[in-house]
């Protein structure tokens, strides 16, 4: 840890607002651009967590997000809610990244930074893959925490200690810094940011980063530095009603009896 | 950062990861490697199981019968407990040396933290939550899983192909016990400081007395139709009998009725099981948005017109006050026992 | 932190809010931009239409640069009866040609364009922040809270209240009441997604032209009408009904919705529409005599928080925009002066005084009571107009002049002569001045 106090960088992303979310013909990605987005809630749940350990032990709290220029947005309210200072990975040659690929650009940043905890939303509302805390640990070599449901430091001993979910309860683990912990619903209550706070987010730094700044090959990066693509996307078949049934309460509680042993959710005592 | 792996012929191999906790076998990889039996077959190659723990051998004859060719066995003392650490270091160990070309891993909470971690180890493409499988002309796999209203085709171009699933997506083999599958032992080396992430203890977690919906296999939903929170009992006696949790949408969260963490839809929760049954509930879109991907809708309103209606594989249009009691009644008397539950007790039957 | 002042603080990011700020900010004040909507335009709704004026005032190249849906060049009116309709409309091709006269947008998108641009000549624009209370230092106001506790407070020399209808802010001030239901309609909509190719083919448009409708005779008397908008790749659908009579006829908005949508001339307008938002906002109806005062000490009021709207021609955006530019210029002799007493803000009333919003709503003054008055506005002439135009047009072996008697017939049973006068002289008085 360094003299400033603790460094803690959240992993942010943003995220679209609508479940209607629109498709690239071409390049079957998302369309980001122009639609309502909003914080990924586990995100706004890890920059909460990551200010209150702050105020708790002094230090800086940065959160990065790497996306279409748009995403500022989603930074700036991590500022306004209070963390000091934020960094927007973006550029061309990042369209169409996989996790892996997300993973690499983050890491490829973060490991120039100093750090001695990163968080991590458990998943984000639009790729659902919670991929991207597991990848960037390991890229980066550190313990990883996943679903943390209460967190702690020991800045003496430099261990993070958490009550995480897990199969049939709650873990309790212990880790060195720096590590990696990703959050889950219940960690926190965010706090709204207030007027002050939406004022002066508008003051803070935000970087721009571009794939250049990142360094390295450009074919690490985007689609082409992604190992898996989008072949093909189609509408699912869409589903009609196999039966609406309209009478007697009786034959309809057969009826739902019969669906409930045709599709063999209960078995029959006969 | 490990090489990435494009020399497609020399990776065979259709590995499943199956976890255990405690000496059980989760039912995901047995579910796993009835979906990996298809691919296998189809490309000729060997279906394996990799099975990590400490004395956990008991459990192979169960991974023969359910569909394995072979079970890589790794037993270690600090494989008891699962740690990410240490089984990202065994696995990535026995990829590299054994080079498969598919990887499943279960969507359990450990393996949802394990499988990107590893994948990243490998260097190699990771696809989450597929609902099915197939091969291409080329003879990749392809991944398929829903995307956002769509459903898409995931290829991935590195080896291993990795892929992970929720439970009761695909279906388990019917388990054959004349079936042997070949045992490989593994040594790997494992030491304590190999585990960073150190488990200090376990606190069981409150149940919440209404289910969690997220992994739910049976949700019982219930709306404003419902009327009053007392009627709530109706709905809870429904769901004890299905081995259901219990749903709601929005306006009973406002009424105060349910809790927020029981809500579907846009500000609520997306759930998928493979049945929900509506009671009493509009089906405003706001709502189906966080469970119309559910395998089975069944719906039951007094309104005919309710939109519900349009999304709901069954319908019942009808007074949930007069249905439900004879529901209940009815699953009381004849039915025997769920069949959900049925799977349950009977593989840990087999596996004890 | 010491305590922070801007210039203006500025409530409201719809087109009068945004107006002030931009003005004011090109002008070298301090301005801060409040918007409570997670951007500006999240949560704002309209009909459909703006005009080139008084924009173009401040934005020259708009046309090019707004986000447009498509350029109006045709303007439908329907006079509709249960199962017919009497329709006219009014093309000019020379509306599809610069400098074009009306266009239709999105306000998620037009608002948040327009709030950009004010950003951009240096207001500092807030979003996600509710304004719940005015500060006051003595019967000056001196700032704005959005919740509890200082770290909510702000400071500011000037507030100009763009809260919209029922403004909280002007309440507040003491310079208005809350609406009350007769002053104010309630407006739903509907966006319907469609193929732009079907759009231009059903509504016989070419790219990037649109039409307007106005419909009447579709709210059960109640004063108040629907309106279709095309926009690129749908179509917007609404109704704006007086809440008064609303609320008296217990009919639920979204059902009234759902019936025009039904109608059998509108239904094959909107087939294939597939619906992608719902939302309802309220209008001022009032008219000129429903305007409050619009300043005090330390404060403006602008656009729908005055009540500057004009709802048959479904006027509003542009009046707002015009009243935010007065007080803007108002706001800045202010600063000039150090001066932010009433004193100084008068001359937003002055400027405004000699302005269109004001000439106009003086000139139709008397309209929102007239048509309040009136159901057979809304009803009864629509009936009589498609009972008219059937009789004339079908044909069935009875002669003209049968017709005719039955006509007179009907119209003395429904009106009566001495009313319908009365209506046609009110009807003259109001578009003849
Ligand atoms: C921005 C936004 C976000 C929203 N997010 C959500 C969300 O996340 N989740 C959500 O659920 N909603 C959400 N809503 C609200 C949503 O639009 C609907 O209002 C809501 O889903 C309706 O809930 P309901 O079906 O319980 O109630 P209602 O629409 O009132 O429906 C009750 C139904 O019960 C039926 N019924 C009544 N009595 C009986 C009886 N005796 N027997 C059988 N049937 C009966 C009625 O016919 C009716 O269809 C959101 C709305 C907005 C604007
Ligand atoms: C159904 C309908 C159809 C219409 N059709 C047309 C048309 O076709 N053409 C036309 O020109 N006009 C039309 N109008 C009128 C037009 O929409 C308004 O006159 C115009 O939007 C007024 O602009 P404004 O900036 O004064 O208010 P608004 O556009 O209402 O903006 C007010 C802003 O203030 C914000 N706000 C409110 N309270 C607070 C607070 N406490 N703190 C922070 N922010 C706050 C709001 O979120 C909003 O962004 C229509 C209106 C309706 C309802
Ligand atoms: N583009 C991104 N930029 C920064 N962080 C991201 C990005 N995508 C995902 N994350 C982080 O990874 C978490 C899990 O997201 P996902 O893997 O997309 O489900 C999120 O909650 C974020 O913390």
């Amino acid at each position: 840890m360094s003299k400033a106090g603790l460094k803690i960088i959240v992993c942010i992303k943003q995220v679209p607002a609508v479940q209607d979310i629109k498709i690239d013909p071409i390049t079957h990605t998302l369309i980001r651009e122009s639609m309502p987005s909003m914080l990924n809630p586990w995100d706004e749940i890890g920059v909460e967590e990551g200010i209150r350990l702050r105020e708790k032990y002094g230090g800086e709290v940065t959160v990065i997000t790497m996306g279409p220029m748009q995403a500022k947005e989603a930074i700036l309210r991590c500022l306004a809610m209070g963390a000091d200072r934020g960094i927007i990975i973006s550029d061309k040659a990042l369209a169409g990244s996989d996790t892996i690929a997300t993973a690499y650009a983050l890491y490829m940043q973060i490991k120039k930074m100093e750090y001695d905890l990163i968080i991590c939303g458990k998943i984000s509302t639009d790729s659902e893959t919670g991929h991207i805390g597991p990848h960037l640990a390991e890229l980066l070599n550190i313990p990883q925490i996943c679903y943390v449901k209460k967190v702690d430091l020991d800045i003496e001993k430099r261990r993070i200690i958490a009550h995480k979910e897990a199969d049939g309860g709650i873990e309790i683990v212990e880790a060195p810094l720096p590590a990696l912990m990703t959050t889950t619903i219940g960690l926190n209550e965010p706090r709204l940011p207030t007027l002050k706070g939406i004022i002066s987010s508008k003051r803070k730094e935000v970087k721009v980063v571009t794939a250049k700044d990142l360094g390295g090959s450009l074919s690490n990066y985007g689609l082409r530095g992604s190992p898996t693509f989008v072949d093909e996307v189609f509408e699912p078949p869409s589903r009609k009603p196999e039966m609406i049934f309209q009478g007697d309460p009786k034959e309809a509680v057969e009826k739902i009896v019969q669906v409930l042993l045709n599709k063999k959710l209960i078995s029959s005592r006969s | 950062m490990l090489e990435r792996s494009e020399e497609i012929p020399n990776h065979k191999g259709i590995w499943v990861f199956t976890e255990q906790i405690d000496g059980k076998l989760k039912n995901v990889g047995l579910e796993l490697l009835g979906a990996g039996r298809k691919i296998a077959d189809k490309l000729g190659e060997e279906l394996v199981a990799v099975l990590l723990g400490h004395d956990v051998n008991g459990l192979v004859k169960d991974l023969g019968a359910y569909g394995a060719d072979k079970v890589i066995l790794v037993e270690h003392e600090l494989l008891k407990q699962f740690t990410v650490d240490a089984y990202t270091k065994v696995l990535a160990e026995l990829s590299i040396k054994h080079k498969p070309s598919v990887f499943f891993i279960g969507g359990t909470l450990n393996g949802r933290e394990l499988a990107p971690r590893l994948a990243a180890r490998l260097n190699t493409g990771i696809t989450s939550d597929c609902v099915d499988f197939d091969i291409n002309s080329d003879g990749h796999l392809i991944h398929v899983k829903p995307f956002g209203k769509l459903m898409a085709k995931i290829i991935c171009k590195t080896r291993p192909q990795m892929a992970t699933a929720k439970p009761n997506v695909f279906k388990k083999l019917e388990p054959n016990w004349d079936r042997r599958a070949k045992i490989v032992r593994e040594e790997v080396k494992i030491n304590p400081e190999d585990i960073r992430t150190k488990i200090l203890g376990r606190v069981e977690a409150n149940k919440n007395p209404y289910g969690s919906i997220e992994d739910a296999d049976v949700i019982v939903a219930v709306g404003k139709g419902l009327c009053s929170k007392e009627n709530l009992k109706l709905i809870q006696e429904l769901a004890d009998l299905l081995g259901a949790s219990v749903a709601c949408t929005r306006p009973t969260v406002d009424r105060g009725w349910l809790p927020s963490s029981q809500q579907v839809g846009q500000s609520g929760k997306t759930v998928s099981p493979k049945l929900y049954i509506a009671i009493g509930i509009s089906g405003a879109m706001y709502h189906t948005v966080g469970m119309k991907n559910s395998d089975i809708i069944i719906a039951i309103n007094k309104d005919p017109k309710a939109p519900i209606f349009q999304i709901a594989t069954y319908g019942v249009v009808g007074d949930l006050f007069k249905i439900l009691p004879l529901l209940i009644d009815r699953l009381k008397k004849e039915v025997k026992e769920v069949k959900l539950r049925i799977t349950a007790k009977d593989t840990q039957k087999r596996i004890n | 932190m010491q305590k922070e002042k801007f210039d203006a603080i500025v409530v409201g990011a719809g087109p009068a809010g945004t107006t002030s700020a931009l003005i004011m900010a090109k002008a070298g004040l301090s301005v801060a931009l409040l918007e409570r909507g997670d951007y500006p335009g999240a949560k704002n709704m309209y009909g459909g239409a703006i005009y080139r004026w008084p924009l173009e005032l401040i934005v020259p190249d708009f046309a090019e640069k707004a986000p447009i849906e498509r350029r109006i060049v045709d303007h439908r009116f329907m006079i509709l009866s249960k199962s017919s309709g009497f329709n006219f409309s009014f093309k000019n091709l020379s509306f599809a040609q610069p400098p074009y006269n009306a266009f239709t947008t999105l306000r998620a998108k037009f608002d948040l364009w327009y709030a950009k641009l004010a950003e951009e000549a240096g207001a500092l624009l807030a979003t996600s922040v509710s304004v719940t209370d005015l500060i006051w230092d003595g019967k000056k106001i001196v700032g704005v809270r959005a919740g509890k506790g200082s770290e909510n407070e702000l400071y500011g020399n000037i507030v100009i209240a763009a809260d919209g209808a029922n403004s909280k802010l002007a309440i507040q001030a003491g310079l208005r009441h809350p609406l009350r239901p007769e002053e104010v309609a309630l407006g739903v909509k509907e966006i319907l997604e469609l193929d732009r190719k079907i759009i231009e083919s059903r509504f016989n448009l070419g790219e990037n032209e649109g039409v307007a409708i106005q419909a009447l005779g579709v709210t059960h008397g109640m004063m108040g009408g629907g309106f279709i908008y095309t926009n690129k790749n749908s179509l917007s659908i609404g109704l704006v009904v007086l809440l008064e009579h609303l609320i008296k006829s217990k009919i639920r908005p979204y059902d009234l919705l759902d019936e025009f949508k039904r109608h059998p001339l509108i239904e094959p307008l909107i087939e294939g529409g597939e619906p992608k938002e719902y939302s309802a906002h309220l209008v001022p109806e009032s008219g000129y005599y429903g305007i409050p005062k619009l300043y005090t000490d330390g404060l403006m009021v602008v656009g729908d928080a005055a009540s500057l709207t004009s709802s048959i021609y479904q006027e509003g955006v542009n009046m707002a925009i015009e009243s935010g530019i007065y007080a803007a210029k108002a706001a800045i002799k202010a600063k000039e002066l150090g001066d932010y007493s009433s004193n100084t803000l008068s001359y937003y009333e002055k400027l405004l005084k000699s302005s269109y919003v004001m000439k106009e709503l003086y000139q139709l003054k008397d309209l929102p009571k007239i048509f309040r008055d009136n159901p057979r506005l809304f009803s009864i002439y629509p009936d009589l107009i498609n009972y008219v135009m059937k009789e004339l047009f079908s044909m069935d072996g009875e002669l003209r002049r049968v017709k005719s008697k039955k006509i007179i017939k009907m119209i003395r049973q429904r009106v009566g002569f001495s009313k319908l006068l009365l209506d046609l002289i009110k009807a003259r008085k109001i578009f003849s001045y």
